[in-house]
This record gives structure tokens, C-alpha cells and sequence, in this order.
């Protein structure tokens, strides 16, 4: 027993020396003088929030930025309990289990307008949201919310081609490229059902939030068709294969393509000419929510334009804030695969209806397993 | 024949030591990517310690695996003690294949179906949080039972049945002679429950998704979570750590076993 103890014990005090002696490295601290408005509530002070985000999608104190849950408790008192999900399903499916309350949650635009729906979301107060001043108006009256009274824009992100400029020849300006026979075997696709079926519709032309079962059926064909060209379907790997050169061309997201491109210079990125998906990942407050009015000042806190230049730093997304976007210490202002000025065709995803969703679901397993 | 034997050994320890290798390799990357190796740098060792997220989360695996263990033990050593004295052997075989269910059932199952439980329960005492640290743990415990059972029970078996009777003849209460005879005996066999224990609720996944709550989140549930976008190599460099550390204390209880084996030779020889 003493010999199990001691194991115990000494893996413990090894955690917790080596957390001491960490103190290296420093993260930044926030300017609380250049804060647009008022976090001292004394009626909040000693409460909690719980917060559901994306994995990775807040400056959290690492590679020299602020971290924003540690200021936020510092400058409000408020206990911020935060989690991280990795797909909106993970996070639908939390919320309608009953055993849970969340207090901010920042799910993307279809599944916002499929909680809302659902009467899952509440209507947010905005004056306490004053920051809301802030937010471009392309990031309001959005499908989801068309009156503006659930969510407040986090983020977003559009989908583009990314390729390996040692491997492509030319500059590809059309999904056609992933059906090219050339580059079978270098081919990498969305390892998820709407992202990848997404890509086939662009280039036949049918909207992504089609209800035309022929449509999604010819959209199957073509994944068909080019499925022994496919390496591999991908999410977070992608980083991996391409960053290696291990593959030649995928869709990802062009925020995701500029942390790609720092470590493999490469690669190069593209708008298919057909059009892509358009994502707004918004917060909104739950109906099982215990602390509204903490809840409204975290997201006005994130709203911050100091705060959301942090966080627009570190995800490398859209970043909504008016302010941030005029500010000249963003280092991806005018950053051309961020902010393309030429005009496109972009669709968001919908809600689909379940019989859609059935089918979709139907036709994926058919797609993986042809 | 010799060389065949090499080479095959040599495979195994590839696949088992590789992808440590591999993880322990990129924990030193000067880049952000954990596919191409751009320098040697201890610079995601120092971001680890900036990230607050996992390094709370480290420690409430930690507290949780300990604890978790703890609990099984007791309750699955009083178990296989309690299997062990039973009379009827078709009462003794059918309580053990209950035993084993949560050991046999398929994780994913265990899992939702707990979370199940605990949200009606939840309901009926009307708590709308009612997932969190007590849930995590009860759920942790059950899951580790049947292990700590398994690896107890041969133990009891050998024993002999009359030493808690012959102390109790001694003098000895029931529960001194419990303490005293049968306890020293089974030993070995609940240390390695508890280490079986400790390591299943250490890296366990699936179950801890559906039953833990917003305040109390363990590394393997904010490690997945991190996929949607990338895992960097500060993950890498908690994994090495937590490498190192186990690797030093399975060099220290083996030393310490050699020692004391060392004693036990001499004192025989002496004898």
C-alpha cells in the first residue's frame, strides 16, 4: 500500500513542481484603461458562468496573448467555468440531455437557427450588451436572427481550396481539381457528411441547403466518382498532411490555411470560382441559463474591441469587430485570404429538415463504404 | 532462428514505442505543426504552463483517478470478500457475471446510460445540473469495480479459509482477524486493482463525455475537444511529461522490488 501511495504522491508533487517552476514564459496582460465599458458589479461578484465554446477559440494565455477567461475573472469577480466542444452536434446534444446549463454558448449559424427553433436559446438583453455598437452590420440580421435578438458574432470563416504549389501545376481556381486523375492519391476531403457533399454541390451548381432528393443523389454520384482519388477523409489532420506535403489538395478553411502556411511555405490557397460555404459562429445564452446578466456581460466583454483583437490574433478567423478590423496592430488586416476583395458566391448551411438530414446521412454511409 | 527472434522483438517494441517516440520528437518543434520538424525548442514546454485550461484539467484527472480508486477498492475488495464466503456456487457465478457486465458492456453504452440515470434522478429531485464531479466519480468507480473484484477474488481464493477462523479461535474479533490474517494475504492483489483502477479512470474517454459537467472537465475530454481545430505540440509536451514520470517510478519500484527481494535472500541465508 505504502509503495502505491508513494506513486501517487510523487506523480502529484511532479505535476505540481513542474507547474511551479513554469512561470517562463508570460503571458500578456490586458489594458483595463482602453476597456469601453463598466465590469464591476458588485451583485455579480462571487458568482459563476458556465461557458461552452469551440476547442481552441479564445485567446487563452499562450504564445504571448492575454488570457481572456483569467482577465475576465480578474476584472468582474465572476467564477467563468469554461469547456470546449468540437462540433455543434457535441454541443446540441449536451444541451438537450437536461443535465447540464450552460450560460454563453457559440455554436455556428445553422445550429443556432435549429436551437432557436427549438426554443433553446433566450432573447439577450442588449443594453447590457452595450460593446454590440462594435459588430459590422454584415454580422447582423443573418438567417439565424434576423431581428437581432438571440446572438452576438463571434467569429467566421469561409471554406476554400488549399494547395501545394510543388505539387499543382498552375493555379486552380475550381473544385474540378479534386476530381483531377492527376493528383489521385493526393486528395484529401471533409471527413464530415455536409462539408464534403458541400464541395460535390458547388460544382454541379445546387444550392448546399437543397431539398431535392435528385439533387443530393447526383451530389452522392459525384463523391462516388471521386472517392478512389481521395487520400483520406480529413478533419484536424489535414494540418498534418498537408503541412508534411503528404498531400496535395484540400478544402479547409482559410483561417486554418494561414496556420498551415507559417510552417509550409508551399501552399497556397483559393476561392473555387463556383462558389463556397460562408460560417458565423455567434454567442447566445441558453434557456437553462443560472446567471443571465453575468452571461450578457462575458459576451459584451468579448465584444471588447481590445479582447476580440486578442482573440481575432490567436484563431486567425473573421473577426466581426468593427473596431479590430480598423485597428493597425491586427497583424491580418487586409489579409487577402481572410478578407478577399473580389466577390464570390458564398452560401451558409441551413437547418435542414430530417428528412433531408436522413437522406444525407443515408447517402454519406454510401459514399464512404462505395 | 536467432535473428528471427531479434527482428520480431524489434517489431514489437516499434509498434509499441514509436508513437511515443514520435510525440516525444515534435514536443521539442520550434514550429506549430506536429508533422514537420523545423529546430529543436522548450518553447511548448513553456506554453503548457500558460495553459491554464489543461493544466486544471491534469490535475482534476489526477484527483479523480486517485479517488475513484480509492473508493473501488474498498468497495471491491468488501465485494470479492463477500463473493468468496458465499455458500451457493450458482448465487457466486451469477453475481460475477454481473460483476463483469460493466467491464464486458461496450463503453459507449455504459456511458449514455448513466448519463440517462443521472438526468432523471436529476429531474426527480428537479436539479438541472446535475452532471459534475459526484457523477463523474460514481460513474468512474462502477466501471473500475469489476477490475478491482477480478484481481482480488484469485487472491482470496488461495488463501486458505480457516487462518480468519484460526485467529479467530486466537482471540481475534472477526474484523482484527480480517485486518490481521486475511488483508496481509490479498495484498498484491488489491494494489494491482487499484493500479488497474487508477489507469482506467486515467485516460478514460467515452464515459467521462456523457457524465461530466461544465465545472469539472478531465484532459481527455479538453484533448478532444481540441480537434476541431488543431492539437499543438503542448499537448505533446504534457504527454512527455507525463511519460517521464511514469517511466521514473517504474525504474523506482523496480529498484525497491530488487532491494527488498535482495533482503528477503539474506535473511533466509542467514537463517
Amino acid at each position: 500500500m505504502k509503495k502505491v501511495l508513494s506513486i501517487i504522491l510523487s506523480i502529484m508533487m511532479l505535476t505540481g513542481v513542474l507547474s511551479l517552476s513554469g512561470c517562463g514564459s508570460k503571458s500578456a496582460k490586458l489594458d483595463a484603461t482602453k476597456l469601453k465599458a463598466e465590469y464591476s458589479f458588485e451583485d455579480l461578484k462571487g458568482t459563476e458562468i458556465n461557458v461552452y465554446n469551440w476547442g481552441e477559440y479564445i485567446a487563452d494565455g499562450t504564445e504571448g496573448m492575454v488570457n481572456v477567461v483569467k482577465e475576465f475573472e480578474n476584472l468582474t469577480g465572476i467564477k467563468v467555468n469554461y469547456n470546449m466542444y468540437d462540433s455543434n452536434e457535441d454541443l446540441y446534444s449536451k444541451l438537450k440531455s437536461g443535465g447540464v446549463n450552460y450560460d454563453v454558448v457559440i455554436p455556428s449559424d445553422y445550429m443556432i437557427e435549429r436551437l432557436k427553433d427549438e426554443g433553446l436559446l433566450q432573447k439577450l438583453d442588449f443594453n447590457n450588451i452595450p460593446n454590440y455598437k462594435f459588430i459590422d452590420d454584415n454580422y447582423k440580421n443573418l438567417f439565424y436572427d434576423e431581428n437581432n435578438e438571440y446572438t452576438v458574432a463571434y467569429t467566421g470563416g469561409m471554406v476554400g481550396l488549399i494547395y501545394n504549389t510543388t505539387m499543382v501545376e498552375g493555379t486552380p481556381d475550381s473544385w474540378s481539381i479534386m476530381w483531377d486523375e492527376k493528383y489521385s492519391g493526393k486528395i484529401l476531403t471533409f471527413n464530415n457528411s455536409r462539408d464534403a457533399f458541400g464541395v460535390a454541390q458547388y460544382l454541379l451548381g445546387y444550392s448546399i441547403n437543397s431539398t431535392n432528393k435528385d439533387e443530393w443523389q447526383a451530389a452522392a454520384e459525384k463523391l462516388k466518382e471521386q472517392k478512389p482519388l481521395i487520400q483520406s477523409y480529413v478533419m484536424d489532420e489535414v494540418f498534418n498532411k498537408m503541412e508534411s506535403g503528404e498531400a496535395a489538395i484540400a478544402p479547409y478553411y482559410a483561417g486554418d490555411f494561414l496556420t498551415m502556411k507559417d510552417v509550409n511555405d508551399d501552399l497556397a490557397f483559393v476561392y473555387p470560382k463556383e462558389g463556397t460555404n460562408v460560417f458565423v459562429d455567434a454567442m447566445c445564452i441558453p434557456t437553462s441559463a443560472q446567471n443571465k446578466k453575468a452571461a450578457e456581460l462575458f459576451i459584451n466583454f468579448m465584444t471588447e474591441p481590445e479582447v476580440a483583437l486578442q482573440n481575432a490574433e490567436y484563431l486567425g478567423y473573421l473577426c466581426p469587430n468593427t473596431e479590430v478590423l480598423s485597428d493597425d496592430r491586427y497583424t491580418l488586416k487586409d489579409n487577402e485570404v481572410l478578407y478577399p476583395k473580389n466577390e464570390f458566391k458564398t452560401e451558409y448551411f441551413h437547418n435542414l429538415d430530417s428528412d433531408t438530414l436522413n437522406l444525407l446521412s443515408k447517402l454519406w454511409e454510401e459514399v464512404k463504404l462505395a | 532462428m536467432k535473428a528471427l527472434k531479434r527482428t520480431y522483438i524489434a517489431l514489437i517494441m516499434m509498434f509499441l514505442y514509436a508513437p511515443l517516440l514520435v510525440t516525444v520528437v515534435f514536443s521539442f518543434n520550434s514550429a506549430n505543426s506536429t508533422s514537420v520538424m523545423q529546430g529543436f525548442s522548450l518553447k511548448w514546454y513553456g506554453e503548457l504552463f500558460n495553459n491554464s485550461t489543461a493544466l486544471t484539467a491534469l490535475g482534476n484527472t489526477l484527483v479523480l483517478a486517485v479517488l475513484s480508486a480509492c473508493i473501488a477498492i474498498v468497495i471491491g475488495t468488501s465485494a470479492a470478500v463477500g463473493i468468496n464466503s458465499m455458500k451457493k456456487r450458482w448465487l457466486r457465478s451469477s453475481l460475477m457475471t454481473v460483476t463483469n457486465i460493466p467491464m464486458m458492456n461496450p463503453e459507449i453504452v455504459t456511458g449514455v446510460s448513466m448519463m440517462l440515470l443521472f438526468v432523471f434522478v436529476g429531474k426527480l429531485v428537479s436539479s438541472s445540473s446535475v452532471l459534475g464531479f459526484p457523477t463523474l466519480l460514481i460513474a468512474h468507480v462502477t466501471f473500475n469495480l469489476p477490475y478491482v473484484i477480478l484481481s482480488v477474488l484469485p487472491k482470496l481464493r488461495q488463501t486458505d479459509r480457516h487462518l480468519s477462523e484460526a485467529a479467530q479461535d486466537l482471540g481475534c474479533t472477526p474484523a482484527a482477524s480480517f485486518f490481521k490474517v486475511v488483508l496481509p494475504n490479498i495484498k498484491s492483489g488489491i494494489i494491482t486493482g487499484f493500479i488497474m483502477a487508477f489507469t482506467l479512470s486515467l485516460d478514460d474517454f467515452i464515459i467521462s463525455y456523457f457524465v461530466s459537467g461544465p465545472k469539472f472537465q478531465t484532459l481527455p475530454i479538453v484533448i478532444f475537444s481540441m480537434t476541431k481545430k488543431k492539437v499543438k505540440p503542448d499537448m505533446y509536451a504534457l504527454s512527455t511529461l507525463i511519460f517521464i514520470a511514469i517511466f521514473i517510478l517504474l525504474i523506482l519500484m523496480n529498484v525497491l522490488q530488487a532491494k527488498a527481494e535482495k533482503k528477503e535472500n539474506r535473511k533466509w541465508e542467514a537463517k
